[in-house]
């Protein structure tokens, strides 16, 4: 018995270790894509800056923008973002049910914030402000659609993941899987907050 | 040999929430964020911040937020599991000062030195 165990030990311990390798290293070049996105988003930003002043006789962002409604985006993607992480610690301590429904308020928070960012740009297109009038508007709807894109990308892949959540349970690929989404995730509203201080907010200073 | 395990499995799950979080770092996190979110909004919303100030008081509350949401969301920090992704994203941090900042300076010095459009051709050929 005792032998058994010996011998058991250091192949389970080689194996065990094998696997959190694989998954270490997913994680991380997973984070080498999401900070290559980061320099897609610098790159916009950047570009939003030279041109933010270059309005055409347009209008500029004090005329167009609403602070209460972009006040509200950020309360969407903040608490989705907090609902995100309380459904990773269930999914680490193996609870199926709290996922999926952490998971669950997290899409329907996501959904809703881009649903206000499409009604945002359909009320601005309506009104004759759409990317075709100024520099500004251009570089205003590349960068803010960008990360609205990335947002509603992110809600594709929570809608995969609760399929396979369900199905397959929290196994080992599907935590790996989570993991990276999480990332993604908290990236988003990282890169939100950069969004409503220099777009949004700078335009009312 | 139980003690050694008990304290074994203590420090794999201190190790844990270090590179994970717990409930409580997150929810800090989130509270800290909605403070800075309020703060930010605060400054530019009310009338109690000077119109001089504000600009660098959005700037140091985004910067603010970025690194609490950095901490308690993402788990970045000095931790021996976390230090790759660190050092990659302190690569990446000086990658995007050089490419805002340099795109902002180099733009800037084009604009001030661009022909004012008041300005035609002709004149200007005259002026040099």
């Amino acid at each position: 018995m005792s032998s058994t165990t010996l011998s058991m030990t250091p192949d389970h311990a080689t194996h065990d270790h094998a696997s959190h390798d694989a998954s270490s290293t997913t994680k991380l070049g997973f984070w080498v894509y999401v900070m290559s996105d980061c320099l897609i988003f610098a790159v916009l930003f950047a570009t939003f800056g030279v041109l933010a002043g270059n309005t055409a006789n347009g209008p500029a962002g004090h005329d167009i923008f609403s602070l209460p409604y972009v006040a509200t985006e950020t309360m969407l993607l903040l608490l989705s973002s907090f609902t995100f992480g309380a459904g990773m610690l269930s999914a680490r301590s193996g609870r199926r049910a709290p996922v999926l429904g952490w998971l669950i308020v997290t899409l329907l928070l996501g959904a809703t914030f881009v649903g206000m960012e499409i009604h945002e740009f359909a009320a601005l297109i309506h009104d004759g402000t759409g990317p075709d009038v100024s520099a500004f508007l251009s570089a205003y709807f590349t960068l803010v659609g960008t990360h609205g894109l990335h947002v509603s990308l992110g809600i594709l892949w929570l809608g995969v993941m609760l399929h396979q959540i369900y199905h397959y349970g929290l196994d080992e690929v599907v935590m790996r899987r989570l993991s990276c989404l999480s990332l993604f995730w908290h990236f988003l509203d990282l890169v939100w907050i950069c969004v409503f201080t220099f777009v949004y907010l700078r335009e009312f200073v | 040999m139980s003690t050694s395990l008990s304290h074994h499995a203590t420090a794999h799950a201190h190790a844990d929430a270090e590179a994970h979080g717990d409930m409580k770092s997150y929810f800090i996190g989130f509270v800290l964020s909605l403070a800075l979110t309020a703060a930010s909004f605060g400054t530019v919303m009310s009338p109690i911040v000077p119109h001089a100030w504000r600009l660098g008081s959005i700037v140091a509350l985004c910067v603010a937020q970025l690194l609490v949401q950095l901490s308690y969301f993402l788990h970045l920090g000095t931790a021996k599991s976390q230090a790759q992704n660190t050092a990659i994203f302190v690569c990446t941090g000086f990658l995007i000062a050089v490419v805002v900042a340099g795109s902002l300076w180099v733009m800037h010095n084009a604009d001030v030195n661009m022909m004012p459009d008041s300005m035609s051709v002709q004149a200007a050929l005259h002026h040099v």
